[in-house]
């Protein structure tokens, strides 16, 4: 067909390719080996979501209030070394902070949920930072002059209007974050990890993946459900996706 | 009422001390605009800045109402002035209703009252308010946007307003619209308005006071007319144009300058009739011909009188130019010149011819108000208002 477009073409393409590999893995036994580590994943999913939601969470609640606070003018002198201090942080490797954590709180959940927390912290700090600093000076005075006080300003005009980029931050950070917790296997605290790291020492690649592929997914879910709450939370004057 | 006790403003900058503001002492009768004009870094806007605490004084006070504001809560002392600023400010993301509603909501109005309130303040700026009450600052135009700024400086009803370059930033179209608009509004609600500007025309049209500002100190502050008539140094004659003079025909009104003296013809005159009348009144080129009513509608050319016999009623060419008591010398002066006119006879509101307004009369308005000022430049600011003003 002279008229079959490009994008029209790779969409017929992936089609086979995923029928192909629907027979390959039927006829080859690998659905019945997937399905025998089916408990495993269960539970080790579960477990690697508790990490991410616990380490994810405190990590908002503290990187909020931090951005928050390295925003306002009387932290201007110490703002920028501080995101200085950050920007360092973010740069080594998570496998390095769990080690780094590991040699101080031992193994086990706590050291992972600390890791994991460290290298989710950053990003949001530095999407508040940047979203609170990028409010328009003209609506910042604009709430002053109507008589707003400093807490009303924040509240009302400074953080709606900075929700945006924040959100994007906290997608950023969860992002990282499901695709670290595997990590975590390493120093104990279970997690998805647990098939993919065993799977590689035992070269096995089926129980490698069942490991690998709900990660991946897991990782499409949060990123997803984030993308909604910030549709919904985000108010619609301010929000891009909404205009 | 805002008064001004030497207020000064004094930045400290890496280059040393800069005053921004020098000792500024004025006040704004009530009810009235006040315009600040300047070039740009004059110390307008931080003189304006100081009465509502967004810029801190270094020294002096502001008095509002009679009340010195020192003592009072920087926040209560904000929702009691209505503050609008030239970028605007609406909240993006809130509502128009919750941006004009923020005020009465921080006093703690209850919700019937500041909805109400609200649709009012719509119907004020002449926005249907069920078409944008619920939508959002992104969905309008810049002009809309700013009416919307200030219904919402408006909203808690401040005796007092502080406006920045509030239409700076619209377009020269939309911007006259808004200025009428809001001189009509301001005509009902009487509001004490200190309005920055930099633009000499937006001042002359908008401004019951100019006070004019140089690098920080207040050189000049004098009604409109007066400012034009008398410029009180170099500095202020050349900021306001060598145009000055035609700038003042937008202050007078014809009202002032027309003479009840008209020489008129009626249907049922001879020709003769009209010739005689031609040069009794000195007009050189016609006369205007009314009916029963008093009401213009025809004019005859004296060429037509002197070779012609019969009656004005079938001897007369087209409707002649008039205006109206109320418009401004700008279009008497822009009609004379298109149509090569040295008088044009004025009307009132239901057409009847009630005079004449002449170019001598003009000229002569303009160039009374020069002499009595040549030589006595000390006499600015305390002169009496333009409605004296000389009359033919």
């Amino acid at each position: 067909m002279p008229t079959l477009n490009l994008s029209g073409a790779m969409r017929l393409l992936v089609l086979v390719a995923v029928f192909m590999a629907g027979i390959w893995s039927q006829s080859s036994g690998v659905i019945d080996d997937f399905i025998f580590y089916l408990p495993d994943i269960q539970y080790l999913a579960v477990q690697h979501l508790w990490l991410t939601a616990i380490s994810g969470s405190l990590a908002i609640l503290v990187a909020i209030p931090l951005g928050t606070l390295l925003s306002r003018p009387s932290m201007a002198r110490f703002a920028e070394s501080a995101m200085q201090v950050l920007n360092v942080g973010t740069t080594i490797p998570t496998l390095a902070v769990l080690a780094l954590s590991m040699s101080f709180l031992g193994i086990g959940t706590v050291p992972a949920v600390f890791g994991l927390f460290v290298a989710t912290l950053l990003p949001i700090t530095r999407n508040t930072y940047t979203g609170l600093k990028g409010v328009s000076p003209a609506l910042k005075e604009a709430a002053a002059g109507i008589g707003m006080s400093p807490g009303q300003r924040l509240m009302r005009v400074e953080l709606p209007n900075a929700l945006y980029v924040i959100f994007a931050g906290i997608r950023t950070a969860l992002a990282i974050n499901v695709g670290t917790v595997p990590l975590a296997f390493l120093i104990g605290a279970g997690g998805l990890g647990e098939l993919i790291f065993t799977g590689i020492d035992l070269y096995d690649p089926v129980m490698m993946l069942s490991g690998a592929i709900p990660t991946a997914l897991l990782a499409i879910v949060v990123d997803m459900l984030i993308a909604i709450t910030a549709f919904l939370v985000v108010p619609r004057g301010v929000n891009p996706s909404r205009a | 009422m805002i008064r001004l006790d030497n207020l000064t403003k004094v930045f400290d900058t890496p280059k040393g001390a800069v005053t921004a503001a020098d000792h500024i002492s004025m006040e704004v009768p009530s009810g009235e605009i006040c315009i600040l004009l300047g070039p740009s870094g004059c110390g307008k806007t931080t003189t304006l800045k100081m009465i509502n605490r967004i810029i801190r004084p270094t020294s002096g006070k502001v008095f509002i109402n009679g009340e010195d504001t020192t003592s009072l809560d920087t926040q209560d002392l904000r929702r009691s002035i209505g503050y609008v600023i030239q970028q605007i400010g609406l909240f993006p993301n809130m509502t128009i209703e919750e941006n004009i509603t923020v005020v009465p909501k921080l006093l703690g109005w209850d919700k019937a009252k500041y909805r109400e309130r609200a649709r009012e303040m719509m119907r004020m700026i002449a926005l249907e308010p069920d078409a944008f009450l619920k939508r959002y600052p992104s969905e309008l135009s810049g002009g809309q946007q700013q009416r919307i700024g200030v219904a919402r400086a408006l909203a808690a009803d401040p005796p007092v307003m502080l406006m920045d370059e509030p239409f700076g930033a619209i377009d020269p179209i939309n911007r006259a619209v808004i200025q009428d608009e809001f001189l009509k509004m301001q005509q009902d609600l009487k509001k004490t308005i200190m309005f920055v500007s930099h633009d000499i025309d937006e001042a002359i049209k908008m401004g019951d006071r100019i006070a004019i500002f140089r690098e920080g100190k207040l050189v000049q502050y004098s009604e409109p007319d007066e400012l034009l008539a008398a410029p009180r140094n170099e500095f202020v004659e050349s900021f306001l144009g060598e145009d000055r003079a035609l700038k003042r025909l937008n202050l007078v009104k014809v009202r002032d300058l027309a003479s009840e003296d008209i020489g008129l013809v009626r249907p049922d005159d001879t020709l003769e009739t009209a010739l005689a009348r031609i040069d009794d009144y000195g007009y050189q080129t016609s006369i205007v011909m009314v009916n029963a009513k008093r009401q213009p509608v025809g004019i005859v050319s004296a060429a037509v009188a002197r070779t012609t016999k019969g009656h004005c009623r079938d001897h007369f060419q087209s409707v002649p130019v008039v205006v109206s008591l109320d418009d401004d010398l700008r279009k008497v002066a822009s009609l004379m010149f298109s149509n090569d006119m040295t008088w044009v006879p004025c009307v009132d509101d239901e057409g009847r011819i009630v005079g004449q307004i002449t170019q001598r009369s003009i000229t002569h308005h303009l160039g009374s108000r020069y002499r009595a000022h040549s030589g006595a430049d000390t006499a600015v600011g305390e002169a009496s208002p333009s409605s004296s003003a000389t009359k033919e």
